[in-house]
């Protein structure tokens, strides 16, 4: 168990720009942290600073609150899985788990006890006598994380480990690992580029773009209050609707909807507005008071218990989650409402979300 | 038990069914293989190869030294001469073979080169894993040159090292008429070749697995020595045997740096039988079939080692 704190930490390959430019981050204790982000936003290479594979160009690492940044990997306490396994081939699953220990010089019973405790957790048991070689992805998965468990260690890091599995098995090794961390209650830090993954397994989420850290908070701060445009685009399927409208003095207008102009001081002339799908409803059983947005139907994508449906009206365009299913003819205008409360503000040129004074919530009309 | 003899019952079974099926179709099927030009050109190439052979394992066991198998009489016909292109000796003996290694000071040269050669393949071996390792996971300077100069030292025929490769070991280190010498010489001929050929492997090994062995706390040197080693043992017994036959088979060098008839390896003693004062050649084609003799068990016992995809499922690409 540990804090592991990342103070201005920045890393520099050769003369070029930043990877990371200057990242202040702190990891409590048992916490599970998962950092999420577009491929190339430097997730990985956070992560590998602090399992000591990467270099750190300027800054400090702290875990456990001592300076960590000289420290080798194997005297940083730290498990890691990769994404792509990473098991010994030559080994049997038993051997593969024993490793680390074997190294540390831990002794003999006691190895067999903690391997075989782990493998019964991970449902390994009958296979302790077999090469990775005649294992299935899940599987091979699961030896790495029974690897990564039998040495109880400070930290666990995760570098994309469902990547490589298919649908149904990153559901099913999804709840293995939530399941692992609730027992275990080790500092885990997680990467991945699935927001889904971030939702579900993150007891607080740290969005990175191009190296740079946008937001960190619970799931449902990020879902629920996002800073600005880029985490507002990456939290939720299908992501929140961004609507460019101009404010002309009285009302915010754009092709597909007006909107009073909410009462904020400091409003830009340009705006986006962020509207999330599941929040847009049938104009018909909607109060006569909501805003009105019409659209033609461009799309419709059926789920079976719910739709996503594209509208469009000019250059804008607006996809909603609706309720059960209609049929509807393509090329139809469509009517739909929503609550003004909803409604999140972002500063065209900043993309910066613009709070009502005080208020963390929607902006009110 | 039981089991075991069944599952043999039932091979045989389908074996014995396949065959029947076989022969149902069988005549056009053989017909038209062996009228097809593939397999004309398969049997002329065998034979090719196997022409020469056929001459030294006759000369061998013909039990006499003249290259002449056959004496013909004076009035032979067209068929005797034709008969003639086919060596085949008039009696199969073993004397040959007896008079190598009883009279010959052979078992000695073979001794001799048994073990410069697989002094040859450990010190080659070890020096190449190594390099080969730092080649491939290291970053340092004169990385690429290194690798290059290696590439480069290859592209110049052998001889020319020979002068003073001979001054240097004989004159100047004085192992002249040692194991020593040539084992020196040999393992480090043959370095750039294996450490070529060991690097290319280790590149293929994934980062990760050694990423991950660091941080369960294992030294480079354990990493080195029970990961990638044994994930690397195709290569190995290749890059292995490729430095025992350097060593085996290497004749000049070996000639030069070995005066006395007590330490010639098994190519030079084997030149002796036929030289300007000798043509012993069934002492030659015996002799040449005993040498052979190891480099073919090392090729068996080895072949095992020899599976492809080792590291098949170690990682998911």
């Amino acid at each position: 168990m540990a804090v592991i704190e990342l103070r201005g930490v920045s890393k520099c390959y050769g003369n070029g720009p930043a990877t990371v430019p200057q990242l202040d981050l702190e990891i409590r204790d048992g916490e599970f942290m998962v950092l999420v982000g577009p491929s190339g936003c430097g997730k990985s290479t956070i992560l590998r600073m602090i399992a000591g594979l990467e270099s750190i160009s300027a800054g400090d690492l702290l875990i456990g609150g001592h300076r960590a940044n000289d420290l080798p990997p194997r005297d940083r306490d730290i498990a890691m899985v990769f994404q792509n396994y990473a098991l010994y081939p030559h080994m049997s699953v038993f051997e593969n788990m024993a490793f680390g220990l074997r190294v540390r010089d831990f002794p003999k019973l006691g190895i067999e006890r903690r391997v075989r405790d782990a493998a019964a957790t991970l449902g390994l048991s009958e296979l302790l006598e077999r090469k990775p070689g005649q294992l299935s992805g899940g599987q091979c998965q699961r030896v790495a994380l029974g690897r990564a468990m039998v040495r109880d260690p400070q930290v666990f890091l995760f570098d994309e480990p469902l990547s490589n599995l298919d649908a149904e098995l990153r559901v099913q090794m999804r709840g293995v690992i939530h399941r692992l961390h609730r027992q275990l209650g080790t500092t885990s830090v997680y990467v991945t580029h699935d927001q889904v993954e971030a939702m579900t397994l993150g007891s607080r989420i740290a969005i990175l773009d191009r190296g740079v850290l946008q937001q960190v908070g619970t799931p449902l701060e990020l879902y629920n209050d996002p800073d600005n445009t880029f985490v507002a685009g990456f939290m939720g399927s299908p992501p929140m609707n961004l609507v460019r409208v101009e404010d002309d003095g009285v009302q915010l207008v754009c092709d597909l909807l007006t909107l009073p102009r909410p009462k904020l001081r400091g409003l830009q002339q340009h705006l986006l507005l962020g509207l999330r799908p599941e929040k847009l409803v049938y104009a018909a059983s909607a109060p006569a008071h909501w805003p009105r947005l019409r659209g033609e139907i461009e799309l419709v994508e059926s789920l079976g218990a719910e739709m996503l449906v594209h509208l469009r009206a000019g250059a804008d365009q607006v996809i909603a989650r609706l309720p059960g299913l209609r049929v509807f003819t393509l090329g139809d205008v469509l009517e739909l409402a929503f609550d003004p409360a909803a409604v999140y503000l972002f500063d065209a040129a900043s993309q910066q979300r613009i709070h009502r004074d005080g208020a963390r919530a929607g902006v009110g009309a | 038990m039981s089991s075991s003899i069944r599952r043999s019952l039932l091979a045989g079974e389908r074996l014995w069914q396949r065959a029947r099926f076989a022969c149902k179709q069988a005549p056009t099927r053989i017909a038209r293989d062996i009228f097809s030009w593939r397999f004309a050109l398969l049997v002329l190439s065998s034979l090719i190869v196997v022409y020469p052979l056929l001459w030294v394992v006759s000369l061998a066991f013909s039990g006499q030294q003249s290259l002449t198998l056959v004496r013909l009489p004076e009035d032979a016909g067209i068929a005797q001469q034709l008969m003639v292109l086919i060596p085949l000796p008039e009696h199969w003996s073993l004397a040959n073979f007896r008079a190598v290694l009883t009279e010959q000071p052979f078992l000695r040269w073979l001794g001799n080169s048994l073990i410069v050669a697989f002094a040859t393949t450990i010190v080659g071996l070890s020096l190449s894993c190594t390099a080969a390792y730092a080649f491939s996971r290291f970053r340092f300077p004169g990385r690429a040159r290194g690798m290059l100069l290696f590439l480069i030292s290859q592209m110049f025929p052998a001889v020319l090292m020979l002068i003073p490769l001979y001054v240097i070991v004989v004159q100047w280190l004085g192992l002249g008429n040692s194991w020593l010498g040539l084992i020196l010489v040999y393992s480090i001929t043959a370095l750039p070749f294996c450490v070529w050929m060991l690097k290319g492997y280790f590149d293929t090994l994934p980062f990760e697995i050694e990423e991950s062995a660091l941080l369960e706390g294992a030294s480079r040197w354990t990493i080195f020595t029970r990961i990638i080693l044994p994930l690397a043992r195709p290569a190995i017994a290749v890059t292995g045997l490729f430095a025992f036959m350097t060593a085996w088979n290497e004749f000049i060098l070996a000639s030069i740096f070995m005066d006395e008839e007590s330490r010639y390896t098994v190519p030079v003693g084997l030149r002796f039988f036929v030289s300007d004062y000798a043509s012993e050649w069934g002492f030659f084609a015996a002799g040449s079939i005993l040498v052979s003799l190891p480099v073919m068990l090392l090729f068996l016992w080895l072949q095992r080692f020899l599976v492809s995809g080792l590291s098949a499922g170690a990682v998911k690409g």
